[in-house]
Formats: structure tokens, C-alpha cells, sequence
């Protein structure tokens, strides 16, 4: 090869080292297509196999779970359903005539290796194996690592049947009685993770290095940027008091923007950044004249900012280029005293913008697609607030009332189907982190 | 049990014979001088006496200083009660309309009473809370309870106290002192608290 072909070919290959992360392919490269065919709506039956050993049936319902989850894939062989029967009767083992009766598309063959698991992707229709992959698994069964590197072959098992990478290993964060709580995307493994206080607004950082949320503190609010290691974070910046709150990294991770407010409205900042350090002084991004901006988003891009503004007198949402310039409202005036819009979230694809609107006195989540300025509205049953986008931009994590007490719900925008995610009343101010390489 | 009780009585028995066969003869007692027992008497009738009239004097004193403590301990009650009622005056909350920072009638009434107060303290400092009703963004809502603070600061600087005398802090809709979900509950909520931070109020102002 030419040097500089070989040197294309070496970057091409850095650049998806970190997707292979966890798997290898073990088949021959040639004949390997990615996705099977299937139409429009129909979602494609997927037989999840028996895993033989200890821990196999976790790994079993984990992955059935994280498929069903991602509301791509239909699941063949819930436990319980007729078709589990038959699915157990496979076992371990192939049968593309007991999985074409069932309606499968896809059936996944799963083994424990000695490194993790093996799976063979079968296509049901041609009869034969689409893809093999060994993902590495930690050698702690049930813990939260051992999860999370089972949810990470659930997403590439997801993007080899469907073209698109699931959400499973993720984690979301949220506020519950004042602390900032995490939880795995399938409702797992909820751990508190600051001291007792008043802590509000989590917001990742990007690369899943740690997150930012703002506290109460002697007289005022401060911004806290923090680890997953347990140490207590550091503050951003050294104003003593005033009001400092909202805090949102760049997709970049090298803004955070934030509100800051003292006796004369509050305005949007943003700090230069280098991981959770800030690498110099605030610019500031609004004047608002009094007025209050808060709770900025980016687009995915970061060249664009949507954030709540109360200067038309009540609260809308805005969009503006990231130094604040050529800012300009973004949902469609309307004359009334009960308009009332805030907490935007940009989808992570840039086309929408999620947030929540009053609608005849209560609050649902809606959605305002950037290119006609069409808005959707996503919920109806009870009080929703504080969408947060997952990496798919196709579910958003929510609050809701609709069980009586304020929970987290998670909504796949294309189908409405939502589930519960939190069990333990008060859960709000959720944040569904960006895809993670790594635990955190 | 009866075996316990024997030992420790010999050994008593054996230390009475002990002692006894250790005794010191007798020596005779000295004469009675009737001249020295007369003066003891006397000294101490003397010294009863002394002692009744000091206890005397020191029970009227008791009493008198107990008089006068308990007239100043009602004065400083009634002086504390009266620091009371400023303080709490001072300190009374005012509300707030929905999604509103201005100031009603009768919120402004309230802060001139406060403004004479705080004229009439001038090491009075304090702290303004701006808290809003649970409904909207939580996050909004900590910008709307920080403009309720600021509104209210306005209004004391506007009418001559000074900016530093003051500070704010929003609370948003994190501490609400009525837990329901109707407009009994929220009107309460939305409000602004008073907290003292320096200094005290006198009786009377």
C-alpha cells in the first residue's frame, strides 16, 4: 500500500477503535451487511436464546429488556408467553425452522467464554449467521460494571439486527430530596452520589468524565462540578454569592453554560472548560435587562443555544448562536395569560427541541421540530416536566404525576410507549447521560 | 451459705480479744475549771447571737435583692416581650401574586413598617428570601423567587436604606411552608422571608 493510503486506513481504524471496544469480529469480513431488511412499522421478532450456566438467565433478560426497551425489535420468548417454551427447546442450540414458525427475523445463540460472551446474530430468513461477536464481561456477575458491559452488547447486538445502537448502557441522573441520585437506564442499581443538601439541575459532561449540578450554599447558589470517584466536587468560579444554577456542558465539552443572577435578572454565562476545570473567566452570553434566562441546551453541534426567557413577561423558549447573538423565539407566539414554556432539551440528533408547555392549567412535555417549527405533544396523563433526550433522539427520560407520586418515566417519542423508571416518589430534574464508553 | 457467715465473725471475735488484750491503762482526768466552762458558754451565746443577727440580715437582704431581681426580671420580660413583638413584626412575611415579583398594597404597607424599623436599629442587617409555589420550573422558578428578592430590596434602597444592609437569596419552589396542591397552599408559598443576619431590634421601635 501507499504510506498515505496505509495512514488513511490506520485513521479510518482508530476512529471506530473505540466502538469495538468490547467486541471482536470473529467472522470473515466478506458477506457481513449490517441490518437485516425489513419494512417500515413492522418492528423485526428477535428470539433472545437461552444462556447456559450460572448468571445466563440474567444475561438472558438483560439483553431481552434492553431490546424490548429500545422499541425496535419485537422480543419473541418473553417468559410466560407460549413462545418461550419453544425458545427454551431450542436452548442453546440452532433451529431456523422452530424460529421462522415463531415469526423471528433475527435469534440470538449466546455461550459464556472464558473472556465474557458469544454471540451469533442468526438470519432467520437466509438461514445462516449474520455476524458473531465475543463482548468481554468483568468477572464480577451482578454487579454494576458486569451490567453495564451486558448493556453494551444488548446496544451493539441492537445496531448489527437494526442499523441503530441501543440506549441500554447509559445512566440517567436525577434530583430526589435534595441529592443527585444515578440509575442505570433499565431502572437498576439507584445510588446517591452528593452529600445531604439542596442540589438541583444535574448535566453530564460529555465524555462521561463526571457532571455538574448547582447547590445551596451560605447565601446563594453555587455550580459544582464533580467525579464519580465519591469525592465531594469543587465549585466553579469564586463568586461568592448570588444566584448561579442550570448548569449545561457543550456536546464538545468545552463550554459550560450556566444562569447567574444577582439583583438585576438572571443571565446565561459560559465557562471555557478542559474536562471539569475551567480554563478561564465566564463570558457572558445574555443581557437580559432584568429579565430572567435560564436552563440553556446546545445543539449538537454547539454552535447553537435554546433556553428559557421570561422578557416577553412570562416564560418561552429561545434559540440564539452560542455567543448569544441573533437569539429569537422559538415556539410560536400565542396571546394568552396561561402560555408558559421552558426547560428545553435539543435532540441529540439536532432536530427537535423537547420541552415542556401549560396546557389548560398543567403541564405536558412537548416537542418543536427546528426545521417547520411543527410541535408534537408527547404526554397527556398527569403533570410532565423536565425532558431529557436519550443518545437515540427517539425516547426522552420525564417526571410525571400520572402514579399519584412524582416519578421518572421513559418515552419512546415514535410509538407514545412509555415506562416507569423510578419506584420512589419525588424523582425530578432528570438528565439521560451521553453514550458511555465506560461505567461511570 | 451458713460456712460465709462464720469466718467473717471469728474474725471479729479474734480482733475484739485482740484489741481488749491490747488496751492502755487508764489515766485520770483533769480537774473541772467551772471559770473556763462559764466563758465557753458565754462565747457561744455570744457567737449564736452574732450569727442569728447576721442570718437575720442576710435574709433580709436575700429577700430584698430577691425583690428587686424579680422586678427587674419582669421588666426585662416585659422589655423582651416587647423586643418580640418588633421582631416578629419585622420579620412577618409578605405574598406574592402568580408568576409575579411586584409589590401589592399591602405588601408595600408592611415594608414601610419595616423600613421605620430598621431607621430606628441602625445595626439591624438582614437577609431577604425570595420562594415561589410549586407550580412551573423548578429552575424558572428559582430565577422568579430571585427576582421577588431583589424586588423587595429595591423598595427598602429606594426608600433610604442602605444597599449593604441588605442581601438576597432565592429559595425557589425547595421550601415551601404549606404542603398542599391548591391555591391555599400556594398563595402561602408565594412569599418573602425576612431573616435577621446582624444586630437586633430595641423595645419600642
Amino acid at each position: 500500500m501507499r504510506p498515505s493510503l496505509a495512514l488513511a486506513a490506520f485513521a479510518f481504524g482508530a476512529l471506530l477503535a473505540p466502538l469495538a471496544l468490547r467486541a471482536q469480529d470473529t467472522t470473515p469480513p466478506r458477506g457481513v451487511h449490517l441490518g437485516l431488511h425489513y419494512q417500515g412499522d413492522v418492528k423485526p421478532g428477535v428470539v433472545v436464546g437461552v444462556v447456559r450456566g450460572p448468571w445466563g438467565d440474567s444475561v438472558q433478560a438483560i439483553i431481552q429488556r434492553d431490546l424490548d426497551n429500545g422499541d425496535r425489535v419485537a422480543i419473541i420468548g418473553y417468559p410466560g408467553t407460549p413462545a418461550a417454551q419453544a425458545v427454551a427447546q431450542v436452548s442453546t442450540g440452532v433451529n431456523y425452522v422452530i424460529w421462522k414458525s415463531l415469526g423471528a427475523a433475527a435469534a440470538l445463540q449466546m455461550s459464556f467464554t472464558a473472556a465474557g460472551l458469544h454471540v451469533a446474530v442468526h438470519d432467520v430468513a437466509a438461514g445462516t449467521v449474520l455476524q458473531a461477536r465475543d463482548f468481554a464481561l468483568p468477572s464480577t456477575p451482578g454487579s454494576a460494571d458486569w451490567r453495564f458491559a451486558v448493556h453494551a452488547a444488548s446496544d451493539e447486538l441492537e445496531r448489527i439486527i437494526t442499523g441503530t445502537r441501543g440506549i441500554a448502557s447509559t445512566r440517567i441522573l436525577f434530583v430526589r430530596g435534595g441529592r443527585i441520585v444515578i440509575i442505570d437506564s433499565d431502572g437498576w442499581g439507584e445510588r446517591v452520589l452528593t452529600e445531604p443538601g439542596t442540589a438541583l439541575s444535574p448535566a453530564w459532561q460529555p465524555q462521561g468524565k463526571g457532571f455538574a449540578y448547582s447547590t445551596l450554599v451560605a447565601h446563594g447558589w453555587r455550580i459544582m462540578l464533580r467525579d464519580f470517584s465519591g469525592v465531594p466536587g469543587h465549585a466553579l468560579g469564586t463568586t461568592p454569592g448570588g444566584l448561579n444554577m442550570s448548569p449545561a456542558f457543550s456536546p464538545d465539552g468545552a463550554w459550560l453554560a450556566y444562569a447567574h443572577g444577582e439583583e438585576d435578572g438572571v443571565d446565561l454565562w459560559e465557562a471555557p472548560m478542559s474536562g471539569l476545570i475551567a480554563t478561564g473567566p465566564p463570558r457572558r452570553v445574555t443581557v437580559g435587562r432584568g429579565t430572567d434566562n435560564v436552563s440553556p441546551s446546545w445543539s449538537p453541534d454547539a454552535r447553537r443555544l435554546v433556553f428559557t426567557s421570561g422578557r416577553l413577561g412570562h416564560p418561552e423558549i429561545y434559540v440564539a448562536d452560542a455567543d448569544g447573538s441573533n437569539s429569537e423565539m422559538l415556539t410560536p407566539f400565542s396571546f394568552g395569560e396561561e402560555v408558559y414554556r421552558s426547560n428545553p432539551d435539543w435532540s441529540p440528533d439536532g432536530l427537535q427541541v423537547a420541552y415542556q408547555a401549560q396546557l389548560s392549567g398543567v403541564f405536558q412535555v412537548m416537542s418543536i421540530a427546528l426545521r417547520d417549527r411543527s410541535i408534537r405533544q408527547l404526554t397527556s396523563e398527569g403533570r410532565n416536566e423536565d425532558p431529557s433526550w436519550a443518545p437515540d433522539a427517539r425516547h426522552l427520560v420525564f417526571s410525571s404525576t400520572r402514579t399519584g407520586a412524582r416519578e421518572l418515566f421513559v418515552l419512546d417519542v415514535e410509538s407514545g410507549r412509555a415506562r416507569q423508571l423510578t419506584h420512589g416518589a419525588g424523582a425530578r430534574l432528570p438528565a439521560w447521560s451521553p453514550p458511555l464508553a465506560v461505567a461511570p | 451459705m451458713n460456712g460465709r457467715r462464720i469466718l467473717p465473725a471469728a474474725i471479729l471475735a479474734l480482733a475484739a480479744v485482740a484489741a481488749c488484750s491490747k488496751k492502755a491503762p487508764e489515766t485520770a482526768p483533769p480537774p473541772v475549771n467551772q471559770d473556763s466552762i462559764a466563758k465557753a458558754h458565754a462565747a457561744d451565746s455570744a457567737a449564736k447571737a452574732a450569727a442569728a443577727t447576721a442570718a437575720a440580715a442576710s435574709a433580709k437582704a436575700d429577700s430584698m435583692a430577691a425583690a428587686a431581681a424579680k422586678r427587674a426580671q419582669d421588666s426585662l420580660a416585659a422589655l423582651e416581650s416587647q423586643k418580640t413583638k418588633v421582631r416578629d413584626e419585622f420579620k412577618s412575611k409578605i405574598y406574592f401574586d402568580y408568576d409575579q415579583s411586584t409589590l401589592t398594597d399591602s405588601a408595600k404597607a408592611k415594608l414601610d413598617r419595616k423600613i421605620r424599623i430598621l431607621n430606628a436599629n441602625p445595626t439591624l442587617a438582614v437577609e431577604i428570601e425570595g420562594h415561589t409555589d410549586e407550580r412551573g420550573s423548578a429552575e424558572y422558578n428559582m430565577a422568579l423567587g430571585q427576582r421577588r428578592a431583589a424586588s423587595v430590596k429595591r423598595y427598602l434602597v429606594q426608600h433610604g436604606i442602605a444597599d449593604s444592609r441588605i442581601t438576597i437569596i432565592s429559595y425557589g419552589e425547595e421550601r415551601p411552608v404549606a404542603p398542599g396542591h391548591d391555591e391555599d397552599s400556594w398563595k402561602q408559598n408565594r412569599r418573602a422571608e425576612f431573616v435577621i443576619t446582624f444586630g437586633d431590634v430595641q423595645p419600642g421601635t
